[in-house]
């Protein structure tokens, strides 16, 4: 049950050692990686996933990033925002880490969001996907390695309304802030292409049952645009078949609905599903294919949403730490570096980070189908280079409030 | 000196002792740990009037806190209230809650209780997460500032923990005095001895309604001081899981005793914030460590330790001088 | 909307009802013998969920799932009324704590053993035929749930009104001094309860995992379930459990369906009017 939490510590020293002679950066000790993740409670699935990412990461790398050791230092933080202040705190104020990467839930970003600021510390965010985090709450210290909640939302409505010809959508969402914000992203997009969404079901994130909801569908939809997060896309499409829809309505979903960390869990009812996401296990190219075989060599399962988002954290640390070559300890440059990530060959794509701190990168179509006999999100169409304003002109974007539940489109 | 006097001294030194600790590890971090625990004592503190002194299982406290951080985060945030008046309108605030709340709960008694408090905790809870155009939802309200006072800027931890240290020996005192106080001791006689209290003459549900008010004022003391200290509020700070491990304190530590929430919350906190760190399975030693004090010590930490201590020294002859 | 989607509505709520039930019997059973608020109840429910995800991948049938997790609850139920619960008779608020601080270690040690991972907890293919009527599908297995909801409150009704048992459970219920000054065996009439109680939320978890699924978190979720019935139906009575069960059913799903905005309110809301018109619930028959 005893953790000393810097499993990399021991092996930091042995490299360290061997580092010295290298060069002179070495010599100012590992780079100190502060990580918030969740061990505890309802959402350790997903902090188990990211922990994974990052330690297979550094692995890669033999615990290495710039010709420096790393420290990777994890802190739980239960989900709780009081937790994740507190241990912000610790990574910054005891470990003195150089760079914070997480936390999980955006609330949890939000609740350190000020903090941050305040003692300037460069942060990559893993998960958290809060539209205002890049768009109207700025943090100058602050950049996204995944995408903002509904830039995959924008390019499924694109793809629905064009290439699919739905005319008419019914929504069925989680009832809080993600879910808000996806499914107004899509209904924007979707109607301005001549589309309508017919109705809008909100289920509380914690019902216990969702059969009430899918008996209220509107049977004439051309599709069912599912928006979950957690446990609840896999608990949502399995009833979805039961009531004998999977047949009849064409289900959507977002990333996370039909995330490869759930994926694995689910049985045929998930086949046919079309969803968005900036990544997909299934993504035909020499650097996903290195990385997917990694993740299932090293743990037996898939990469998704959670594990590509540390991973990809990590690339964005190495890529910043060579630019100011090893010296974290100058943390404006490390965080001048970070807002100018530009990667080209990621396991998602290339991927470039905007003057907001979000990255622009590819929104793949994706489409559940058996592959080798395991459930895949197949690639089936791909928009490059998606920004998280879509094709909007950012300054009359950010105008508008942000996404919420109660979402219309104007005149 | 009777043996009654020397336990309460060893108390106050420890006490004493154990709010200097976080000063002296000489890092921010452990005075933010300091402040944390302070503020869930007090929290534990007001719920332990209910819990302890009225015995009146309250698992909806949280509601009381929570309220008075929203409202004192909304005040400030879009109404451009300050810090100190957007608290005084909050303490208004739950005050009348904890009347309308207290005169639905105290309909029933035992799980009954238990259950209206709940229910209500969770409405509050269901408002929060909902009525996001409001309260922003699953977002919470980022972004308070930390106040100053009396030009000292305390953002500084040292100086927020000794504000903090202030309304801890406030609330403490104030808990003293209310626990001798005509009220306080009717209210302990609610709890023994009901119907008789009732033959005697007191007005039960009057003593128990204003009980549930001021508990409900001091936890919307604490969620000032929460407000101030973490700046952002969230839905699950006024939901069951909070709810339910504010009543933990309170019990582990010792219900009904005056240091008992204080000791109960300095342990969950320090498990929860600290220990965590080393233990990756915290959650785990926390739900242990409860069980464990039911076995060692059942009727909570505080009292438990106090028959310990009475064992221990022995009874000294004036003992019984000063009780005669 | 039409005579079909009411209809569909209606099976939908009796078949939470059916759900609520197995999750509430084994609560309201030692609630009402013993005055023991176990609040673990929730974590009960899902270790049972995962003891049986266990034995089905292990390649048993779903019976025997049921059964094991029947066991495997009965007998952490019964270690925890032997050497925790007995010494606090009467003491509401250790209880409380050490219910409490087990649902903890339970939920905790099941992270650890089960991953965290959302799982599927897949119903046999003999009880899932879908039902199809006035151009609707139902799930069959909602409707076996509802069967198996009804059939459980028989037996235990049958247990505690018909038997020698039952006598001794009601007469302890009654007056627990009485009870065993003629001598009845209090004690091991505890035990036994407790661990039946166990039991039946454990097998209610494996029955609810079709329906639910098993996610850390889903004890939080269910706990304050078994309470809203278990309060709602009136304390320590079957019958009332059972009729709180469908009860929270129908208002939970005609809730949602109609006034969405209190979704996330709409148990606590109706369940205040009760108690602060009836505080000893809807059938009990005085507060304790």
């Amino acid at each position: 049950m005893l953790n000393r939490r810097q499993f990399a510590l021991g092996i930091a020293a042995v490299a360290g050692a061997s580092g010295a002679i290298k060069g002179a950066a070495a010599q100012t000790g590992p780079i100190r990686v502060g990580f918030l993740t969740v061990n505890s409670g309802a959402l350790a699935a997903g902090g188990r996933q990211l922990e994974e990412g990052i330690k297979l990461f550094l692995k890669q790398r033999d615990n290495k990033i710039g010709g420096r050791p790393v420290e990777l230092i994890i802190a739980d933080t239960a989900g709780q925002p009081a937790n994740t202040r507190t241990k912000a705190q610790e990574l910054i104020e005891r470990n003195n880490v150089h760079v914070i990467i997480g936390p999980l839930a955006a609330f949890e970003a939000l609740a350190i969001n000020d903090y941050i600021q305040q003692v300037g510390i460069p942060t990559i965010s893993d998960s958290a996907a809060a539209e205002d985090l890049t768009q109207r709450k700025l943090n100058p210290w602050f950049v996204r390695a995944v995408s903002s909640s509904a830039q995959p939302a924008h390019a499924l409505a694109d793809y629905a309304a064009k290439t699919l010809k739905y005319k008419k959508i019914a929504i069925v969402a989680d009832d809080f802030a993600f879910g808000h914000e996806i499914s107004a992203g899509f209904q924007r997009v979707f109607e301005e292409n001549g589309g309508k969404v017919l109705q809008k079901l909100w289920s509380p994130l914690n019902v216990a049952d969702y059969g009430s909801y899918i008996t209220q569908i509107d049977r004439s939809a051309d599709a069912v645009l599912a928006n979950f997060a957690g446990a609840n896309g896999l608990r949502f499409i399995k009833q979805y078949n039961e009531y004998g829809l999977s047949g009849t309505i064409p289900l959507l979903g977002h990333m996370t609905t039909i995330d490869e960390g759930i994926l694995k869990n689910m049985g045929d009812e998930a086949k046919g599903v079309v969803s968005t996401g900036w990544y997909s296990a299934a993504i035909d190219t020499p650097a996903n294919k290195e990385f997917v075989t990694a993740c299932r060599a090293e743990y037996k399962a898939d990469p998704g949403y959670y594990t590509l988002g540390a991973y990809l954290s990590g690339m964005f640390l190495e890529e910043a730490v060579k630019k100011v070559n090893g010296n974290v300890e100058d943390k404006t440059a490390l965080m001048k570096a970070l807002r100018n990530i530009d990667l080209k060959d990621t396991p998602a794509g290339p991927i470039k980070i905007d003057e907001y701190g979000n990255p622009t990168m590819n929104i793949y179509i994706r489409k559940v189908e058996t592959v080798d006999g395991r459930l895949m999100n197949k690639v089936i169409h791909t928009y490059p280079s998606v920004s998280q304003f879509w094709t909007y002109d950012p300054k009359t974007f950010l105008q508008s409030p942000v996404y919420a539940r109660e979402w219309a489109v104007k005149g | 000196m009777t043996r009654k006097s020397r336990i309460t001294l060893i108390s106050l030194s420890l006490l004493i002792l154990a709010l200097a600790a976080p000063l002296l590890m000489g890092q921010p971090f452990y005075i933010n740990i300091g402040s944390q625990v302070l503020i869930a004592a007090i929290f534990a503190m007001s719920l332990n009037i209910l819990v302890g002194y009225g015995g009146m299982t309250s698992i909806g406290h949280a509601a009381y806190l929570g309220t008075s951080a929203y409202v004192v985060a909304l005040l400030t945030l879009q109404h451009g209230f300050g810090f100190y008046t957007a608290s005084l309108v909050a303490l208004g605030v739950v005050v009348i809650m904890a009347a309308i709340f207290g005169a639905i709960a105290l309909r029933g008694t035992g799980i009954t209780f238990l259950m209206i408090t709940l229910a209500l905790g969770q409405t509050m809870w269901g408002v929060a997460f909902r009525w996001s155009e409001v309260t922003g939802g699953d977002n919470g309200l980022p972004d308070i500032k930390r106040p100053d006072l009396f030009g000292l800027n305390l953002v500084e931890p040292g100086l927020f923990y000794g504000v903090m240290i202030a309304l801890f020996v406030i609330a403490l005192v104030g808990m003293w005095i209310f626990t001798q106080s005509g009220l306080g001791l009717s209210l302990q006689g609610t709890r023994d001895q009901p119907r008789r209290m009732g033959m005697l003459g007191h007005h039960v549900w009057l003593v128990r309604w204003i009980a549930f008010i001021i508990a409900g004022f001091w936890a919307g003391v604490a969620g000032i001081a929460f407000i101030g200290y973490h700046g952002y509020i969230h839905p699950l700070s006024l939901g069951l899981a909070n709810s339910a491990e504010v009543l933990l304190m309170v019990i582990a530590g010792g219900a009904g005793t005056l240091l008992g929430p204080v000791v109960g919350a300095a342990i969950v906190v320090v498990l929860k914030m600290v220990v965590s760190a080393y233990v990756s399975r915290w959650v785990l030693l926390l739900g242990c460590t409860f069980v464990a004090i039911v076995i060692l010590l059942p009727e909570g930490v505080v009292p438990g330790l106090e028959r310990l201590l009475k064992a221990i020294l022995p009874a000294a002859r004036d003992d019984e001088e000063a009780s005669s | 909307m039409s005579i079909g989607f009411w209809l569909l509505q209606s099976l939908n709520a009796l078949a939470l009802g059916g759900l609520l039930f197995l999750l509430s019997s084994g609560f309201s059973l030692i609630f009402g013998l013993m005055r023991v608020a176990n609040l673990s109840h929730g974590a009960y429910f899902m270790l049972g969920a995962y003891v049986g995800l266990s034995v089905l991948q292990a390649g048993f049938g779903f019976i025997e799932a049921i059964l094991a997790a029947g066991v495997v609850i009965a007998v952490l139920g019964g270690l925890i009324e032997r050497f925790l619960l007995r010494r606090l008779a009467n003491r509401t608020l250790a209880q409380v704590l050490v219910t409490l601080g087990l649902a903890f270690a339970i939920a905790d040690i099941c992270l650890m053993l089960w991953s965290g991972d959302p799982m599927q907890l897949p119903a046999p293919r003999w009880l899932s035929q879908p039902i199809r009527a006035f151009g609707f599908v139902f799930p069959g297995y909602r409707v076996f749930v509802v069967e198996v909801s009804i059939v459980v409150a028989i037996l235990l009704w049958l247990l505690i009104e018909r038997t020698k048992l039952g006598a001794m459970v009601r007469a302890s219920v009654d007056d627990i001094q009485m009870a065993r000054g003629v001598g009845i065996p209090a004690q091991k009439l505890f035990s036994f309860i407790f661990c039946l109680g166990a039991a039946l939320a454990g097998m209610g978890g494996v029955l609810g995992g079709p329906i639910l699924s098993v996610y850390p978190g889903l004890d939080g979720e269910m706990l304050p379930l078994a309470l809203v019935v278990v309060i709602l139906g009136g304390i320590g009575s079957i019958g009332g459990a059972f009729v709180g069960a469908y009860i929270t059913g129908f208002v939970y799903t005609f809730g949602q369906t109609l006034l969405p905005a209190f979704s996330y309110v709409i148990l606590f809301l109706p369940m205040i009017v009760v108690l602060a018109f009836r505080p000893s619930g809807l059938f009990g028959k005085s507060a304790p």
